[in-house]
C-alpha cells in the first residue's frame, strides 16, 4: 500500500509537470490561463502558430536534425575506433587516455566558447552548420568513447582472438568479428549522443546570429509574441512538446538500452 | 611482438580522437588561457598614435575575480550545485529504493522516470517559466502570489526546482543500477539476523552502493558547476540572482570583452578542477576501478 503510494508519487512527479505543458499547448490563447486539467475546449491554434512561416519553427527542426544526426555519424565513426583501442587492446598510456576523455568530458563549455567564436569569426563560420557540430563533439566524443568502452569490454575475448590466429590483423579482427557483435552498443550509444546534441544550448546560441541557421532549443527560447513583452506561452509549449516528442518515442522504445547505456559509466 | 602490432593498431584508431580533441578541447583551453592575459582594441600608443591590435595584459583581466559580478555569479553557482546536488542525492536514492522493490509496473515507471531526462533543458526551462508565472499554476495551487521569475531570492528556487526535477530522476536511476548488483543474501543474512529496517539501509544498503552514487554525484557536481541554459531560459540572461559563472562568461564573450570572458572561463575551469580532484582524492570515487582490479590480477598472477 504505501509501496504503491511511493510509485505513483514518483510517476506523478515525472510526468504532471510535462503534463501540464502538453495540456497548455492544446488550449486557446484566450483561455491559456484556465487551470482545468484537461483543456476545453480543445484546441490546435498553438501549433498552427508554431508552423506560421515567420517562426521559422519548421526549419529549426531540420537544422536540430541535421546538427545532431551528423554528430552522432562523426563521433561514432571515430569513437568506435578508439573505444575498441582501448578496452580490448594492451598499450602503454592506456589508462592515461581513459582519464583523460574523463576529464574532457568535465570540460566547462563556457571555456571552450571563447576561443572558437574568435576563431570562427576569424574563417566566416559563424552561422555554419559545422559551427555547431565541431564543438558538439567535445561532450559528445567522451560520452561515446566512455559507453562504447564498456560495451566492448563485456563482449566475449575467445572470438577475436580466434580470428588474430587465423591471421587477422587487430584492425580487421575489429571490423569483421567485433563490430557486427557490439551493434546493440553502438545504436545505443547513437542514441544517447544524439539526445546530448539535440539538447545542446551553449553553442548553438553562441555561434549562430542567423534565425534561420538556429537550432530549436534556440529558436523556441527567442519566440516572441505580438509585443514586445507579451510572452507566447502557448505557442512555446506547443514548440517544446514537439521538440521533446522525438526524444520521448525514443526513450519509450528504447528504454532498456537507454537505461543500460546510462548506467553503464557509473557502474562501469 | 603482436603486443607491438597491437600498440601500433591502438595508436592508429586513436589518432582521430586525439586530433578531435586536439581542436575541440586542447586548442581553446591553450587560447583562452593565453587570451586571458591579453587585451585587445584600439589604444594610443607613446606617440600619441590610435593603435589596433592586441597586447600583454599581465593580470589586469583577472581583476574582474574580485569583483562583485564575479563574486555573485560564482556564489550563486555554488549554492546552486550545493542545494541541486543534495536535494538530488536524497530524492534519487528514495526514488531507486521504490523502484527496486516495485514489480507490476516497473518498466512504466523506467519509461516514465526518463521522461524528465529526455526534455531538453531548454524546453524544461520554458515549461517552469510557464507553470511559474504570476498568474501560473504554481501560484494557484499553492495560493500565493509569487513572483517566481522576476529576478530576486524567489528565482533561485524555481531554478533549483527546475534542475531537481529533471535530474533527480537520473541520479535514481543510477543509484538503482548500483542497488540491483548488491547480491540478495547479503539481506538474507542481514534479515537472519534481525537488523531493522533503518540498520539494513545504513549498514548495508548505503556502504554496498556508495561507488555507484559517488560516481552519480561527480558527474552531477560537474554538470551543476558549468550550468547555463536553466537559469538563462527560466529568469533570462544578465540576472543578478540567478547569473551563474557560464552566463558570466558567455556574456563577456557576446559583448566581445573576450580577455575578461577568458579568465573568467580559466576561473572556472579551474573551480572545476580542483572540486573533482578533491572529490577524488577525499572520497576515492574510483571511475577507472576496472583499470585497477585488472592491473591487481595481473600482479596476482
Amino acid at each position: 500500500m504505501w509501496r504503491r503510494a511511493a510509485m505513483i508519487g514518483i510517476a506523478v512527479y515525472c510526468l504532471v509537470p510535462f503534463y501540464w505543458m502538453v495540456v497548455s499547448s492544446f488550449r486557446r490563447t484566450a483561455d491559456i490561463h484556465a487551470k482545468t486539467p484537461f483543456p476545453s475546449p480543445w484546441s490546435l491554434e498553438s501549433y498552427e502558430a508554431v508552423f506560421a512561416p515567420d517562426m521559422g519553427f519548421g526549419g529549426a527542426l531540420l537544422n536540430s536534425l541535421i546538427v545532431a544526426a551528423t554528430t552522432t555519424a562523426v563521433t561514432l565513426l571515430v569513437g568506435t575506433l578508439a573505444a575498441y583501442a582501448l578496452a580490448r587492446l594492451t598499450f602503454r598510456g592506456r589508462n592515461a587516455v581513459l582519464a583523460l576523455v574523463i576529464a574532457v568530458s568535465m570540460f566547462p563549455g563556457a571555456l571552450l566558447i571563447v576561443p572558437l567564436l574568435k576563431l570562427f569569426t576569424a574563417i566566416g563560420w559563424i552561422d555554419s552548420y559545422q559551427a555547431m557540430i565541431v564543438p558538439s563533439m567535445s561532450f559528445a566524443l567522451p560520452l561515446t568513447i566512455w559507453n562504447l568502452t564498456t560495451f566492448f569490454k563485456q563482449l566475449p575475448y575467445d572470438l577475436e582472438q580466434a580470428a588474430m590466429i587465423d591471421g587477422c590483423t587487430p584492425f580487421a579482427a575489429f571490423r569483421r568479428v567485433m563490430l557486427p557483435l557490439a551493434a546493440p552498443g553502438v545504436f545505443t550509444t547513437a542514441i544517447l549522443a544524439f539526445i546530448a546534441t539535440w539538447n545542446e544550448f551553449i553553442i548553438a546560441v553562441t555561434m549562430i546570429n542567423d534565425q534561420s541557421r538556429q537550432t530549436a532549443t534556440v529558436r523556441i527560447a527567442q519566440f516572441t509574441g505580438a509585443a514586445r513583452f507579451d510572452t507566447p506561452f502557448g505557442t512555446q509549449m506547443a514548440a517544446g512538446v514537439l521538440v521533446t516528442v522525438p526524444l520521448v518515442v525514443l526513450v519509450l522504445l528504447f528504454q532498456r538500452r537507454i537505461v543500460a547505456g546510462l548506467t553503464a559509466g557509473a557502474l562501469k | 611482438m603482436r603486443s607491438r602490432g597491437e600498440g601500433r593498431a591502438a595508436a592508429l584508431m586513436l589518432s582521430p580522437t586525439f586530433l578531435v580533441l586536439a581542436l575541440v578541447v586542447l586548442y581553446p583551453l591553450l587560447s583562452a588561457l593565453r587570451e586571458s592575459f591579453y587585451d585587445s582594441g584600439q589604444r594610443l600608443d607613446a606617440d600619441g598614435f590610435v593603435v589596433e591590435g592586441e597586447w600583454f595584459a599581465g593580470l589586469a583581466n583577472y581583476a574582474g575575480v574580485t569583483g562583485e559580478r564575479f563574486l555573485n555569479a560564482a556564489a550563486n553557482t555554488t549554492l546552486f550545485t550545493v542545494v541541486t546536488v543534495a536535494v538530488e542525492v536524497v530524492l534519487g536514492v528514495a526514488m531507486a529504493l521504490v523502484m527496486r522493490r516495485a514489480l507490476r509496473g516497473r518498466a512504466f515507471l523506467r519509461a516514465g522516470i526518463l521522461v524528465p531526462w529526455a526534455v531538453p533543458t531548454a524546453v524544461a526551462g520554458l515549461m517552469w517559466k510557464w507553470i511559474f508565472q504570476a498568474d501560473g499554476v504554481a501560484n494557484a495551487l499553492l495560493g500565493t502570489e509569487i513572483l517566481w521569475t522576476a529576478d530576486g531570492p524567489w528565482a533561485k528556487l524555481a531554478v533549483v526546482v527546475a534542475d531537481v526535477w529533471k535530474t533527480a530522476p537520473f541520479v535514481g536511476l543510477l543509484v538503482l543500477a548500483g542497488l540491483q548488483i548488491i547480491p540478495a543474501d547479503v539481506y538474507e543474512a542481514a534479515r537472519v539476523d534481525g537488523a531493522a529496517r533503518w540498520q539494513t539501509f545504513w549498514r548495508i544498503t548505503l556502504p554496498l552502493v556508495r561507488p555507484a552514487l559517488l560516481v552519480a554525484v561527480l558527474f552531477r557536481l560537474m554538470d551543476a558547476l558549468r550550468v547555463f541554459d536553466l537559469p538563462y531560459v527560466l529568469v533570462g540572461p544578465r540576472k543578478q540572482s540567478v547569473e551563474t559563472l557560464s552566463g558570466l562568461i558567455w556574456d563577456e564573450a557576446t559583448r566581445v570583452h573576450y580577455g575578461p570572458a577568458s579568465a573568467y572561463g580559466t576561473a572556472l575551469f579551474l573551480y572545476i578542477a580542483v572540486i573533482a580532484f578533491a572529490f577524488v582524492k577525499l572520497l576515492g570515487a574510483d571511475l577507472l576501478s576496472d583499470v585497477r582490479q585488472r592491473k591487481e590480477a595481473r600482479n596476482v598472477a
